[in-house]
Parts: structure tokens; sequence; C-alpha cells
């Protein structure tokens, strides 16, 4: 784990008092290294983990939540509200459906359970978390884990590319097809990065707030495409344009595939139970299953070469 | 020479207690458990250089965005001051017109407006409709904006002495050119400092194009702060709205004293 080193405490002559204050913020640091990082011996006993609850699992996700991660619309809903707020109480989508499956590895009933929202900036902001776990199709990157823990990887990610019918990008096969093209893809996501490694279009890509935003702009044909994870690519032509299409998916760029991963606490001795809970679900069959269930479609996108 | 010592105590006293207060806030802040960890997230130096030139980079759309619209501001909003400034009973809709038009763009809130515009209306599928989020960013802005500075400028020209006014067409002048050369010229050189005011604030509310996916400073910082979990590149793009906004501040500071000046020395 990687830990920072303390900078000595330096004070240089300057003329603002603002200045100094900003300079004086950035060079002092106390001594003493940085939070104490890695699992603790990995004791999973139900009563032994390190809640934020006493007694309860506070899992996690943003509001909205998205189709076909979470599923099953707003009935009965607390905390999500909205039209799109798919409510994860229910256990419905693919996360929705994961999350319970690994409160129940770790010893939890669905009634000892808790939700609340966290948005992506707050998943990774210093500081102690509210959450323990927080599932929200996040990525795993190396630079990612320097902020927070994550865990194993519960889903291989592959980006899809999405149109709408009679757009300059609706006949293409192949990447080069996609080159001249102004695609979208929504802030945060590992999409953008993959339009600028794999796809390297002539044109600078539009980064939007959501994926909402980025359907709105290719309704509006301020854009040709959107560049997305394959499931919620499906997810925008079946439910979000109109005469929407997959053109396809994207080739992984780097040698390991984009995986998704839960995110905790950075440090939290929670990530090697939340390890041995997902491995326990990959090998007995329950991860593939809950992707037949909510992601069966991956596979009819064809790879773009 | 004791005007010069008493100005160097002054300044020696201005020093010793700046530091004094610095290090105090600094001592402060890294007294908390914490601040490693809010150090690492904020004020990291290896993503703070990392980020910058490609931040820099960003920032000529905001640039481009803020010198265009600010140069389609000023004319539109003394037209619409003027506008509702006007005292004929027959042009009393265009007086109606600007007032609805103040009260309704400084009412509602900006990403409304850039939303209706850059995903609604292109939407439409008009012939000839512009499609560029840019375009669509920069009607925004020069709506919203003309709306506060028409009424800096009204502020301005109501705060001209009637007596101007009636002094003007005593010479002869027509109230037309009363307005033109005598009342025009003293308000605008008094709304200068509120017009920077509202023009700073429109620099930072070009940061509202990323909306739309363009890719200004602001959009860059947020896509490698979230790249990376960590938000250092927010503060390499404040930076860089400081770089810009304090000389401007500094510069119209003296404009405005030099103004003050002259017109003090005509007077005595």
């Amino acid at each position: 784990m990687t830990t920072r080193m303390a900078h000595s405490v330096s004070i240089q002559p300057v003329r603002m008092a603002a200045l100094l204050m900003a300079a004086a913020m950035l060079m002092s640091a106390c001594a003493g290294s940085a939070t104490p990082s890695g699992s603790a011996a990995a004791n999973c006993d139900k009563g032994a983990l390190a809640l934020k609850t006493k007694g309860t699992l506070t899992l996690s996700t943003d509001n909205p939540a998205y189709s076909p991660w979470f599923a099953g619309g707003n009935d009965g809903a607390t905390i999500f509200n909205g039209e799109y707020g798919n409510d994860p109480n229910n256990g419905q989508g693919f996360e929705g459906a994961l999350a319970y499956a690994i409160a129940t590895k770790l010893g939890f009933a669905k009634s000892e359970v808790t939700w609340i929202v966290t948005t992506f900036d707050q998943s990774f902001a210093p500081g102690p978390k509210a959450f323990d776990l927080f599932l929200n199709q996040v990525s795993i990157k190396a630079d990612r884990a320097q902020a927070v823990d994550f865990s194993d990887g519960y889903y291989d990610v592959a980006q899809g590319v999405v149109t709408v019918e009679g757009s300059k990008i609706a006949g293409a096969t192949s990447i080069a097809d996609l080159k001249g093209a102004k695609l979208g893809a929504q802030i945060g996501t590992t999409s953008y990065q993959a339009i600028l490694d794999t796809i390297k279009p002539t044109t600078e890509p539009a980064v939007f707030n959501t994926n909402d935003d980025a359907v709105a702009a290719l309704n509006a044909g301020t854009i040709d495409g959107i560049v997305v994870d394959v499931p919620t690519a499906f997810y925008m032509r079946d439910a979000q344009l109109t005469g929407g299409m997959i053109v396809g998916q994207l080739p992984q760029s780097g040698a390991t595939p984009e995986q998704f991963g839960v995110v905790l606490e950075k440090g939290s001795t929670l990530t090697s139970c939340v390890d041995a809970a997902i491995k326990s679900l990959k090998d007995d069959g329950t991860i593939a299953a809950l992707e037949q269930t909510w992601l069966a479609e991956k596979a009819s996108a064809p790879i773009l070469k | 020479m004791t005007a010069t010592r008493s100005a160097r105590t002054g300044t020696l006293v201005a020093v010793i207690s700046t530091v004094a207060v610095a290090t105090a806030a600094a001592l402060l802040i890294g007294s908390s458990t914490a601040w490693p960890e809010v150090q690492r997230a904020f004020f990291s130096g290896r993503y703070f250089s990392d980020s910058l030139p490609q931040v820099t980079g960003a920032f000529l759309v905001n640039v481009e965005l803020f010198l265009l619209a600010e140069l389609l501001i000023l004319p539109l909003g003394l037209l619409i001051a003027l506008a509702r400034s006007v005292t004929n009973p027959a042009l009393a809709p265009l007086r109606y017109a600007a007032m609805i038009y103040t009260d309704f763009f400084r009412g509602v809130p900006s990403i409304l407006v850039i939303y209706v515009l850059g995903f609604g209306v292109p939407t439409l599928n008009l012939p000839g409709m512009p499609r560029d989020p840019f375009f669509w960013a920069l009607v925004t802005l020069v709506l919203i904006y003309s709306a506060y500075v028409s009424e800096v400028y009204r502020a301005g020209i109501e705060s001209i002495h009637p007596s101007q006014e009636r002094a003007a067409r005593a010479l002869g002048l027509s109230r037309l050119q009363a307005l033109r050369y005598v009342v025009i010229p003293q308000a605008l050189r008094r709304v200068i400092p509120p017009l920077l005011n509202d023009f700073i604030g429109l620099q930072k509310d070009t940061a509202l194009v990323s909306i739309l996916g363009v890719v200004d400073a602001f959009r860059k910082a947020q896509i490698l702060k979230s790249s990376n979990f960590n938000f250092t590149p927010l503060m390499a793009t404040a930076v860089i709205f400081l770089v810009i906004t304090i000389p401007m501040t500094r510069l119209v500071d003296r404009l405005a004293a030099r103004d003050r000046a002259a017109q003090l020395g005509q007077t005595r």
C-alpha cells in the first residue's frame, strides 16, 4: 500500500496573506503516517465486522440508480425518489441483486441491510464514509485505489457504442468508421477514456454530467453516438432512445479486462471479507446466473475491430 | 525622513501580522489528524502538475466563450437598459418587454436555460437551427448576463443627477443627444466596477458549457478527478481562474481610481 511522506513545514516570505495561507496549507503537514491501510486478520464473522451501524450492513449507490444495474421502479421507495429512481431495496437489477447476495454471504438477513444515497464524488471524497459497501458500476483502477478500497471485480466490463437510426455512424461496422464521429460519454466513466484510447476520434468527445444528458444530446443530434458500458447501451436502446441501435462493442484496450468492483472506505477491514464473498458467489455460479438474468444481451453486441 | 520610517514600520507590522495569522491558520489546519488525507485528496503535487497543462488547454474554451459573450452583452445590456428608461407613452410596450426580459432572465436559474436551449431547441430539428453546443452556451450566457448588465446600466443612468440632462437640454441638445453625450458617458464611468463584478461572475459561469458536453477547464478537471479519485485537478482550475480574474480586478481598481482623480481635478 502506498503511503504519502509527510513534508516538513517551511515558511517563505510572501506578500499577501491569502497567498501565504494557501502555500502554508500546501506545504505544511503534520508528522505521522497516513491512515493505516490493508486488511487486518480476516475475521469475517458477522459479529466481528467493523460496520458503520452496529448489526446493520449499510449499502449504498447513487440516486437515480439506473437499469439494468438496479431495476423494479420506484414502488415503496423511501429514499430513492424520482422517476428513474429504481429502488435498490427490492434487490432487483444486477447490482441490486448482487448486493443482497454479498450481504447474505456475510451473514446478513434482508432486514439487516439498509441503503443510503451516495453520489459518485462522495464515494471517494476524503474522510470517513457513511456506507459499508458502495456499488455503482465503479471501474477498478490503480490510481483510484489510492483513495478507496476496491473489492475484487464482480463484472468484466466492455464498452459499447449506441446510436440512433439515421445518424452518421448508424451503419458503422469497424472502429475506423467511428473516427470521424462526435461521440459522447458520461463524466467519471472509463467510457470517455475508451473513446480516447481505442477509437481515437478526430473530434473531441463530448462529456456529460449524466447518461440522461448524453441521451438528450444524441436525441438532439448534437452528438452522433454514446459510448457506455454494454448493458447500459442496451438499456438506452430499449428504454431511452427512439430508433436507438447498438453499433457494437469495443475490444478491451488493456491487457487485463476492466472490472467493476465494490467501493469501501480506504483500509476497511471488510474488504477481504467482501472479496471472499464475491469469490464464493463466482464459484457457486451465482454471479453468472445474475448476469444471465439482468445482463444477458451482452453477447449479442458485435465486437468492433 | 519620518514619513518613510513610519511607512516602513507600517509595512513591517503588516508583514508580521500576516505571517502570524497565516502560520496560526496553517498550524490549526495541520493539527487535524485527517490533514494528510485531505492534503492527498485536494493538494497532491503530482496530480497538480499532471493536470495543470491539460486544464489550461481546456481553459481556452472558457476564454473564447467569455470574450465573445462580453462583446455581445455590453451593447445588448445597454439597449435593454435604454428600452426600460423610455418615457414616451407610445413606447410603453417596449418598456414592458424589457422589464419582463430582465425579470425573467435574472430570476430563472441559468442551468435551466442552458438545458432548454442546448438540449431542447436542437431536438426541434428545424432547418438552419445550429446544433453546436458552444453556440447555445453562448446564447444562454448572453441572455442571462444581458439582463444583469442592463440593470447595472440602468442604475448608472439613474444615478446621474437630472440637472445634467436639464442643463444639456437648456444648451439646445435633444433628449437623445443629451442621453448620448451627457448622461451615458458619465453613467458608464460609474458602472465600470459593478460591470466588472458581473463579468467575473460570467467568467466563472462559462463552466455551464460543460453541461452540454463541451470539455472546458472545469469539465476537464472533473474528468481527471473522477479518473483518479483525487480532487487536486479542481485546485488547478481554481488557480487558472484566479490568474485571470485577480489582475483584471486590480486593473479596473486602478482605472477607477485614475478616473476619480481626474474628475476631482476638473471640479477643483
